[in-house]
């Protein structure tokens, strides 16, 4: 897996014909984590749209390199009438990789989904939901991660298994930006509150 | 296998899955024709010349009817956005999905009309002519609406809005289609009729896709 990093430079963004920040610019690298912070409406989801490429910058530049960017939205991206199982397969395949049968395995016991494997997905709770679109992330091969509300409807223990992962992935080189309100408590993350302060370490 | 292919599959499955929105497009498809020869009474050749209109407007509604969850339910679920970051063009992925959605919808439209044609008193060789150009011609109404309800994602009413936008971009379709139906009531050929609805179905594989992706871009903003 090659090491994905990010520049972004005097990004501006709107949403409803506002301004919702300007004068963005930070630097990340393979094995960091930035935890976007910041108050309702600041603009961390119109930041992370931006960033993948599904929103558009208004003014600045967001230069990827050599990024394999995987998304979690904070709707879950999951179809109702597919197994958890089918859905993660047909995911990779729209990423245009090859489904790695062990990998899925892996990512669905990190987040103790083994056993809702073969359930569609719309027969779940909001939380194994969230769970099974963060199996999703975690089974892709993408070196970059970027999660709005990953912590969204989560008990405490799947909290901890997507510290684990975000702390797996991060140690393997990975770079992931979390728009979250949870303190991430994983070493090495860079918080920042947008709106406010500076790009903290 | 392709991310197209993997879609194309993803939605025949989801169709499977919950094959009672399919079911209610063909039975609207059943009830909305069977009401003319119930309505008129049993006028034989005024039934046989409405034919071919009555069933080539009834397929376009029933298939108007299918689109307008095309990418809504792609949109409401978030698997939308999957989709716009999927490395592979985003016009080979739509028209994917207009494909799947055509196996479900128009072809089965077209293997129906014959069916239903019996009640207006075709004849044998004008059941054919419905069968043959509704084949050739429904895929051009996947595509159109299908471009329609990108169009009309997120809108309220997208419904009404969507048959509005669609429907006036139909009518070459919907008169070659009912030209030919025609051509062979008379004892013409219907060759060309069929040449020029397989020609605005080439042009809509051609161009449309590359204006759904755009709108469907759009949407994601």
């Amino acid at each position: 897996m090659a090491t994905a990093s990010l520049e972004v430079t005097d990004l501006a963004c709107r949403r409803g014909g506002r301004r919702v920040f300007e004068h963005v610019s930070f630097a990340l690298g393979g094995g960091e984590l930035l935890a976007l912070t910041g108050p309702n409406g600041s603009g961390k989801t119109t930041l992370l749209r931006a960033l993948a490429t599904l929103g558009r910058a208004e003014a600045g530049t967001i230069a990827w390199r050599d990024a394999d960017i995987a998304w979690l939205g904070h709707l879950d991206g999951l179809k109702g009438d597919l197994t958890v199982f089918e859905n993660i397969d047909v995911a990779e395949r729209l990423r245009g990789a090859a489904p790695d049968r062990a990998r899925i395995d892996g990512a669905l016991a990190a987040f103790d989904l083994a056993a809702l494997a073969a359930r569609p997905v719309r027969t779940l709770s909001a939380g194994q939901r969230r769970r099974a679109a963060l199996a999703r992330v975690a089974a892709s091969r993408a070196n970059a991660w970027l999660l709005d509300e990953p912590f969204n409807a989560l008990d405490m223990a799947s909290q901890k298994s997507l510290r684990a992962v975000l702390a797996q992935h991060l140690a393997a080189g990975g770079l992931a930006i979390a728009a979250t309100h949870v303190p991430l408590d994983i070493v090495g993350v860079r918080t920042w509150e947008l709106g406010t302060g500076e790009l903290g370490t | 296998m392709t991310a197209g292919a993997a879609l194309f599959l993803r939605d025949l499955r989801l169709v499977l899955r919950r094959p009672g929105d399919v079911v209610v497009v063909l039975a609207f498809f059943v009830v909305a024709t069977t009401l003319f020869p119930l309505g008129i009474g049993p006028e034989q050749n005024l039934l046989a010349r409405i034919a071919g209109g009555v069933l080539w407007s009834a397929a376009l509604f029933a298939a108007l009817l299918s689109l307008e969850r095309l990418f809504a339910s792609d949109h409401e679920d978030g698997a939308l956005d999957l989709l716009l970051l999927a490395p592979g063009a985003l016009e080979l992925a739509v028209l994917a999905k207009c494909a799947a959605h055509w196996i479900v919808t128009g072809l089965p439209l077209a293997v129906l009309a014959p069916l239903l044609g019996v009640a207006f008193g075709l004849d044998g060789r004008s059941l054919a002519a419905v069968a043959l150009t509704l084949l050739v011609g429904t895929p051009t109404l996947s595509l159109i609406g299908g471009l329609a309800a990108a169009l009309t994602l997120g809108a309220r009413k997208s419904g009404a809005l969507l048959a509005l936008l669609a429907l006036p971009l139909c009518v070459p379709t919907l008169i070659f289609g009912t030209g030919a139906i025609e051509a062979v009531a008379t004892g013409e050929g219907f060759t060309v009729h069929i040449a020029i609805l397989a020609a605005l179905a080439l042009m809509a594989v051609a161009t449309l896709p590359w204006a759904m992706a755009a709108a469907l871009r759009q949407a994601g903003e």
